[in-house]
């Protein structure tokens, strides 16, 4: 691997006084599940890595009246072993018990499978349903922006120069709601999204209509999508099948997914309605307490 | 070059100040530093789990390791699984349910499979595969594997007794 130094600084203001004076020269490093892949294969050339884990505002994980808390750089293990994570934000804790096997999952963070702004990064379209918004912070000051709106193209998102993930903020849910993640792949484990599929649902007291629903879909475009048209119209429907069906249509209308070895534009766009369906059945069922994350 | 610096890591449950470079992998450090070539490196990215070892008692991909984050940290290796020259009873299940043929995935998934049995006991045939899906066999097949897992399961509990 390439010659880089490396710091562990314990404080945020002196991480981002590190990035700031290195100018782009410098990587955070959170798990480094694809950062130490990236600097091996020469896709990254750091002169210095920056190790975030020291830093304790990206290792909160913290549940206030207002919702979750989730540092940056908490790695997936403590968040599906979480159980308030399990009750409350469903979709996340499915993501992140199948992003990589258990080794990867011990280190990568959900702030960098952000970062790293793959285009079918599994807890994309968990955290866009469920209304994340990620804080960041950089030399600047501290801006906040929606998880549908970071990513800006493969491998890019809306990072400044000596800007840094420090936290995912998710609202916490009203009462009769639910969530799920759902992706095709061809094996179990360990692949990547062929189509990844999120949806967060909030029923009405009567556990039959729909109040509102946000849906996420992944591996579909250039960028991880929240599905607009599918997801408002869904406002005041009853959770039935034929509801599903109709938020299914729109959400293929919206996808612009490419032909590669793991699946062509017409298969990826079927996929894409036949998960939006199987996606929001699971999360109306967990709505109504029905379902529950089983890893 | 950068400089080295000194990691202060327990090892196998021994206290060891390593010399490395930020540049050097867990795995690297373990092999080339210190000559304890039981971890073993497969694809180095992540995928085959042959470089497991279990970091303050977690299973993780050594090769996705900086050994300079180790510093402080509690590492096992699979030389520190068997009780001198006695084989822990899953060393032996690996063993006699013939659930290796080259060996190279086997330290991977004997770390893996310890962390396992540490957390679940009586793991079902499911919880097993679903833990040992970030390590890769291309010999045996893994219904021996997971076999051994059983069997070791089975003998520990028994041990427990």
């Amino acid at each position: 691997m390439r010659d880089f130094e490396y710091e562990a600084p314990d404080s945020l203001e002196r991480a981002i006084a590190i990035l700031s004076e290195m100018n782009g020269r410098a990587r955070p490093l959170a798990g480094g599940t694809d950062l130490i892949d990236h600097v091996r294969t020469g896709r990254l050339t750091p002169d210095l890595i920056v190790d975030i884990k020291k830093i304790p505002d990206l290792n909160r994980l913290e549940h206030t009246s207002d919702g979750l808390h989730l540092g940056a750089a908490v790695p997936c293990y403590r968040i599906y072993e979480d159980p308030a994570i399990r009750r409350d934000f469903a979709a996340l804790v499915d993501a992140c018990s199948i992003i990589g096997g258990i080794q990867v999952q011990n280190r990568a963070s959900v702030g960098g499978n952000l970062c790293t702004s793959g285009p079918a990064a599994d807890s994309a379209p968990a955290l866009i349903a469920l209304n994340a918004i990620c804080v960041l912070t950089g030399p600047d000051g501290t801006r906040e922006v929606p998880v549908h709106e970071f990513f800006t193209g493969p491998g890019q998102n809306v990072l400044n120069r000596g800007e840094l993930l420090v936290e995912i903020r998710l609202p916490a849910p009203a009462p009769h709601s639910g969530s799920h993640y759902r992706r095709f792949i061809p094996r179990n484990e360990m692949d990547i999204a062929v189509v990844g599929v999120g949806a967060a649902v909030t029923l009405e007291e009567d556990g039959q209509t729909i109040r509102s629903a946000r849906i996420g879909l992944g591996a579909v475009a250039p960028i991880p999508l929240l599905a607009v048209e599918a997801s408002e119209l869904l406002a005041g429907k009853p959770a039935s099948d034929a509801t599903f069906s109709e938020a299914a249509q729109a959400a293929r209308k919206i996808v612009t997914p490419i032909d590669d070895m793991r699946g062509t534009v017409e298969f990826r766009i079927h996929v894409t309605g036949v998960l939006v369906e199987r996606v929001l059945r699971q999360a109306v069922a967990r709505a109504r307490g029905e379902d529950a994350p089983q890893h | 070059m950068t400089q080295k610096r000194v990691v202060t890591a327990t090892i196998n449950g021994e206290e060891q100040a390593l010399l490395c470079q930020p540049r050097q992998t867990l795995l690297e450090v373990l092999r080339d530093v210190l000559g304890m070539t039981g971890t073993k490196e497969g694809c180095s990215n992540g995928n085959c789990g042959a470089c497991t070892v279990l970091l303050n008692g977690r299973p993780v991909d050594s090769c996705l390791v900086l050994a300079v984050e180790c510093d402080a940290a509690d590492i096992e290796t699979i030389e520190g699984v068997a009780d001198g020259n006695h084989l822990a009873p899953l060393q032996e299940a690996f063993l006699e349910n013939a659930a290796l043929q080259c060996g190279i995935c086997t330290p991977g998934f004997i770390m893996s499979a310890k962390a396992l049995l540490a957390q679940k006991p009586d793991p079902s045939e499911e919880d097993i595969r679903f833990s040992l899906a970030g390590n890769l066999c291309r010999c045996t097949g893994y219904d021996k594997i997971v076999r051994a897992v059983q069997d070791a399961a089975a003998r520990q509990r028994a041990a427990a007794e």
